[in-house]
């Protein structure tokens, strides 16, 4: 009996060189997790080395694979279970950018706030992983796992200074609602399986296509399809799903909240295109209305809510919100039949949106000082006197979030706003920049704090080396990528499609392994 | 009318299942306990493992079935995580319900 079982038992082939990224990531977690506890003294700033290092590796072994699938086309790897194409690795490199700035952030404030050590970049690596995986998968399981070990990791990182009460909160909060919210996620993808007879999203896709028996309209897909969009909703922190953004964002270590603000966005978002584009073509007018409505929402109260706030981390938690409504205008554009720019316009956005959020939360860690408390907007008075420098650097940033032209701001907005009026998408593509205007008021008000009000408190401020590398690379890349903005756009505009598999629909009982 | 003819279909378990997941969902938004929110979400999420079964069963197809493992294996991290969490918050302070958590809000 075990020598029949082992017999049949078939597991897939697998390309490991197509997933050379997330084993650059999982070597790199294995080595620092097991140096660290052999060595527990390593020498300063060697922990944050090592994590950028590992990054940039991940950067590197995703080029390699960019240029093969550019050669040889995009593929299908471990049983159809993940997709190798443009989209999954462009987000693969956005996310490892993120986490090496973001790493840089880290280093100094670790050893300020007195808890240096592994564990947090070990966190940031492991949700690495999972927002690959979710980037680049093909199966709304191996999707499922790629968020949860996306989001576990974010709520230890949330909740990982155990000297502020703050923090601690958050971790609970970004927990118990991001374990309701997987909740959701999950039994979308139970009434998905049941309705269509399959996770993998290109069966999916063929089962509710013309011909098959699963294509009828169907209640329950329709609860699946709304149950997932929920889910996802709220990992991206679209209206009414955001609640929990600006508690966690103000409660979490600052390099945590650029952290989640970046690679955590960029992973859900990419999921989420993942599964509408891929998977529900046929279902487009089902589904593209509750994003309208979720992009409208989010744009709107994202924009409107930031300007009662005091506290800088709240408000740039709210502009985060802001932020995934121009995002979801992307995702409503890419869901009209024939359109070709949306995704592109969707990644760049994330990939730009990463590094500006990066850098206002690097300016955001030096500002809040030891206990990580100074974060209002009375603390940020007179920065341009004390810093003017760094008070330069956060203007470019809060500039560019707010779409001013020849900062990569401009470029990001301006290519979602175009995606939505090339697809006729009018109504939408003006709220957009409706919001983008009452956002700049949030933007503004930091600037007149920064800028024209005087300092309540004179001392020099010391901007630590991480930061000040991270800072100064955020700024220069804002800037160029504003001015030239050619040789970004060129390469981006390669992510046309999402890789997908023809599959002619399987009678159940003659089922042959595919791949 | 003879009780033992009455076969369970598949859409009594999903309508439990669904039953179950509510009841998950209400506890969650009602209860103040971290720890009974926890029991809440796992009440939810293995809602969702009994449909999987069902729907796997009625599709005769094996995938529900593994994505089960899958859902197990994930709230056991959700479990080692909450608790942790809920641990390091329990050192600072005797009690944890959700309202003494209101240090952010705005």
């Amino acid at each position: 009996m075990n020598a029949l079982f082992a017999e049949n038992l078939v597991g897939p082939s697998i390309s490991w060189l197509g997933i050379s990224p997330l084993l650059v990531l999982l070597g790199g977690v294995c080595v620092l997790l097991l140096l660290g506890s052999i060595a527990p003294r390593w020498p300063k700033g060697s922990y944050c080395v090592f994590t950028v290092v590992v990054s940039l590796a991940t950067a590197v072994a995703a080029m390699l694979q960019w240029h093969d699938v550019t050669k040889n086309g995009p593929k299908m790897l471990i049983a159809d279970a993940v997709a190798l194409d443009h989209f999954a690795l462009l987000a693969t490199i956005t996310i490892a950018v993120s986490i090496a700035l973001v790493s840089l952030i880290t280093d100094d404030y670790l050893r300020r706030e007195d808890y240096d050590g592994p564990e947090v970049y070990a966190l940031y690596l492991t949700a690495a992983i999972g927002g690959v995986v979710m980037a680049s998968s093909n199966d709304l399981i191996v999707l499922f796992l790629g968020l949860e070990t996306l989001s576990l990791s974010l709520y230890l990182l949330a909740a990982s200074h155990r000297k502020r009460a703050e923090s601690q909160e958050a971790g609970l909060k970004y927990f118990v609602l991001g374990g309701f919210s997987s909740a959701f996620f999950l039994y979308g993808i139970a009434l998905t399986y049941g309705s269509t007879g399959s996770t993998n999203l290109s069966k999916i896709a063929s089962a509710l296509s013309g011909d098959s028996p699963f294509s009828q309209i169907d209640a329950m897909l329709l609860v699946g399809i709304g149950l997932m969009l929920v889910g996802l909703a709220f990992k991206v922190s679209a209206v009414p799903f955001h609640v929990w953004t600006p508690d966690v964002y103000e409660g979490a270590p600052s390099p945590v909240t650029a952290f989640m603000a970046s690679a955590g966005k960029i992973a859900s978002f990419a999921a989420l295109l993942r599964v509408l584009v891929v998977a529900f073509p046929t279902r487009i007018d089902d589904w593209r209305p509750a994003i309208w409505v979720l992009a409208v929402l989010t744009l709107l109260a994202g924009s409107i809510l930031a300007v009662v706030q005091t506290n800088v981390k709240r408000m740039l938690a709210f502009s985060s919100i802001s932020h995934a409504g121009f995002l979801l205008v992307g995702v409503e554009a890419a869901g009209h039949v024939g359109d070709k720019d949306a995704l592109a316009a969707v990644l760049t956005y994330l990939l730009l949106y990463a590094v500006l959020v990066i850098g206002s939360f690097a300016v955001v860690t030096v500002v809040a000082g030891k206990g990580d408390s100074q974060t209002t907007l009375d603390d940020f008075r007179g920065l341009g006197k004390r810093r003017p420098a760094m008070a330069l650097a956060l203007t470019v940033f809060l500039l560019a979030q707010a779409g001013m032209p020849a900062t990569s701001g401009f470029i990001a907005k301006f290519g979602v706003i175009k995606a939505a009026a090339e697809v006729q998408s009018y109504s939408i593509a003006i709220i957009a920049m409706l919001a983008a205007v009452i956002a700049a008021f949030l933007y503004l008000r930091i600037m007149v704090s920064v800028w024209l009000a005087d300092s309540t408190d004179d001392t020099k401020l010391a901007i630590p080396t991480g930061a000040g590398i991270a800072i100064t690379l955020a700024a220069i890349f804002t800037i160029v990528v504003g001015v030239y903005p050619g040789w970004l756009l060129d390469a981006t505009r390669m992510v046309s499609h999402l890789a997908t598999i023809a599959v002619q629909a399987v009678d159940p009982a003659s089922q042959t392994p595919a791949g | 009318m003879n009780l033992a003819v009455i076969e369970p279909t598949t859409s009594w378990y999903l309508v439990l299942a669904a039953v179950l997941f509510g009841i998950g969902t209400v506890g969650v938004m009602v209860r103040r306990n971290p720890l009974v929110m926890f029991m809440c979400i796992e009440l939810m999420l293995n809602a969702v493992n009994l449909s999987f079964v069902a729907l796997s069963a009625s599709l005769s197809d094996i995938n529900g079935q593994t994505a089960v493992f899958f859902v197990l294996v994930v709230a056991a991290a959700e479990v080692v995580v909450g608790l942790g969490i809920i641990v390091s918050i329990m050192r600072r302070r005797s009690d944890a319900t959700a309202d003494d958590l209101s240090v952010l809000k705005g």
